[in-house]
């Protein structure tokens, strides 16, 4: 019978065809837009992951994400140096600073000043160029999201210069970094010379980036330095996950792609509801005849279950396939840049599925079991 | 109870009706539609149940077959009161011994022929190729074999008519029923599916039910049950005179 039930919906191409569409452009989009939400989010923590050497970040204890810090004084390095368990301590700063291209055109960068003798502190992974070139004077090294925002024409972007605050800068490098929140350019430059192009005040120390020693916990390690240094140290898990609370807590992102999931699950249940009890109706006659014939309700559910189990199925595979397309297609462009589908957002989906599917199909299949067999002969 | 093994009692009536009244519910009022119905159908006959539109005949054979609940009386078929068995069973007993054949067919439109005739042998679980083998064999009987792997809407009415005969009769039920078999063919189709019909569906161990009001084919009756409002005004071989 369940052979039949597939065969009574395959036969209806119109509505078959309908119903996938339906869950398939409910999965694609209830999919997409999580995979798009969480990839966003996670950008908040772009510059923890840009710097992945860091095992604690030690910060004023007002800063909150690595975009949102409050300078510390130069002494701050020494006292985390000081702490038992710290096997290195390097200064990190990161700064705002225009900068206009040899064409004229102005654009707001994000300066990020890395150790001057290791280093630490760059993207694990250079795109063009080696990390070494930043020894070189004025030398500065741009994220490859960068490279296509000032220089969208370019075959390159080594060599090119900048005037960066009034100095010059030369790009000797090109990062493979993740792209930030905003997809701001981000320059990366040795810390004594970041200070020279980033004017400020007294304190420029925006983060001591730590590496526990050898047997040392990043957590116990981090809780040593708070309770000696009086500053904020965090691991590098937790202040990852503070970067991305911050974009949740103060963006309406959250709030726009919750609409718009909320919207393909509404959808799902619009399009697959009014089409399976549709598809339902126009063969009420036959599963009238089958009940009359004697076929029990038991097994006109199971035929249904199965109708919507196929339909679910392949409208869900069909849905993830397209949002697999969708990420995979648009990987060239800087937006989606190392955008990935979390192996949760795919369950997620199914489970809306399945949710569209039972409420679908309970409304549906009211009709075919309220239907008497008698009505066969009317 | 094991519905399977109905029918090994010949000598009793095939359906035995006694009291049998139906109401329906019409907003506030209830309407009696059949009034204290007392009849018997025949194994080996071919029974007409004949009636204007409304005088209940259709609503006499729902309850016949057990597909619709009497308000008073009781139906016996081959000698189980129908109406106390559970719905479980009663499912399986119309599966297993009796047979429908319905006026617009309710064939499936996306399964072929085959398929469609052998459907009361699938719910009863016989595999899928067994069932089809055996339903080919009636359709061949039924001069439609070779359209056995054609969809419905290939076929013309009176070839579909004739699946739906085949799709009655290959599970071998012991009780057919046929709600106006001819009313959408026309006059030398009518007749050829009722010959036909008498041909395959008539057997000793076997009634046969057949409401309609097409006056075209009183003549092959073995029976007439006349209704008239609910209430059975004539049985014999013949329709009497005025109708």
């Amino acid at each position: 019978m369940l052979w039949i039930a597939i065969r009574m919906l395959t036969g209806d191409a119109q509505k078959f065809y309908g119903l996938l569409f339906g869950i398939g452009f409910s999965t694609l989009l209830i999919t997409q837009q999580m995979t798009i939400f969480v990839n966003l989010v996670e950008r908040g923590a772009s510059g923890v992951y840009n710097a992945p050497e860091a095992e604690v970040w030690v910060m004023d204890p007002v800063s909150r994400t690595t975009d949102v810090s409050y300078a510390m004084p130069g002494t701050a390095l020494d006292r985390v140096r000081s702490v038992p368990g710290v096997e290195w301590a390097v200064p990190h700063l990161r700064a705002v600073a225009n900068v206009r291209t040899k064409d004229g055109d102005l654009e707001g960068v994000g300066i990020v000043g890395v150790d001057d003798a290791t280093l630490i502190g760059l993207p694990e992974r250079m795109a063009m160029g080696d990390k070494s070139v930043l020894f070189a004077p004025d030398s500065v090294v741009i994220d490859d999201v960068g490279t296509t925002r000032l220089f969208p024409d370019a075959d390159s972007a080594l060599g090119e210069r900048l005037e960066l605050n009034d100095q010059r800068a030369v790009i000797r490098g090109i990062s493979d970094a993740i792209p930030s929140f905003t997809s701001t350019v981000v320059l990366y430059t040795r810390y004594s010379s970041a200070l020279n192009f980033v004017p400020g005040t007294r304190n420029r120390l925006s983060f001591v980036l730590v590496g526990v020693s050898e047997g040392q916990t990043p957590e116990a390690v981090a809780a040593r330095i708070e309770a000696e240094t009086g500053l904020k140290a965090e691991t590098r898990e937790e202040f990852a996950q503070a970067g991305v609370n911050f974009i949740i807590e103060n963006t309406g992102i959250p709030t726009n792609f919750g609409i718009t999931v909320f919207l393909g699950f509404v959808v799902g249940i619009a399009i697959v509801g009014l089409t399976f009890s549709l598809f339902l109706r126009d063969n009420i006659k036959q599963f009238g005849a089958l009940k009359a014939i004697g076929v029990t309700n038991a097994k006109i559910v199971q035929m249904v279950g199965v109708q919507a189990g196929m339909v679910g199925l392949i409208g869900y595979a069909l849905g993830v396939i397209g949002t697999v397309a969708f990420i995979k297609g648009f990987s060239t462009n800087p937006f989606f840049k190392g955008f990935y589908i979390p192996w949760q957002i795919p369950l997620i989906s199914l489970a809306a599925v399945v949710v569209i599917l039972a409420i679908t199909g309970l409304i549906a299949i009211r009709s075919v079991l309220n239907t008497e067999p008698a009505s066969v002969f009317r | 109870m094991d519905t399977s093994t109905i029918g090994n009692r010949a000598s009793e009536a095939a359906i035995c009706a006694r009291g049998i009244a139906r109401d329906f519910e019409a907003g506030q009022t209830t309407i009696r539609v059949l009034h204290e119905i007392d009849t018997e159908i025949r194994a080996g006959e071919m029974t007409y149940v004949v009636g204007e539109s409304g005088s209940g005949k259709t609503t006499l054979i729902s309850i016949m077959c057990g597909i619709l609940w009497p308000t008073e009386g009781e139906v016996k078929v081959f000698g189980t009161d129908i109406y106390k068995l559970s719905d479980t069973e009663l499912v399986n007993f119309r599966l297993n011994n009796i047979g429908f054949i319905f006026q617009q067919y309710n064939l499936i439109p996306s399964i072929d022929v085959a398929s469609n005739a052998a459907v009361p042998l699938i719910a009863q679980g016989v595999p899928r190729a067994e069932a089809r083998e055996r339903a080919k064999v009636l359709l061949d009987k039924l001069n439609i074999g070779n359209q056995a792997d054609k969809l419905p809407r290939q076929l013309s009415g009176g070839q579909q008519q004739r699946v739906a005969i085949a799709r009655a009769l290959v599970h071998e039920p012991r009780l057919v029923v046929c709600d106006e078999p001819t009313a959408a063919l026309d006059a030398s189709s009518g007749r050829r599916v009722m010959d036909l019909l008498r041909e395959v569906a008539v057997a000793p161990d076997r009634a046969c039910i057949i409401v309609t009001h097409d006056n075209r084919i009183f003549d092959l009756a073995d029976r007439i049950i006349v209704l008239e409002d609910g209430r059975i005004t004539h049985d014999g071989k013949e329709m009497p005179d005025g109708h």
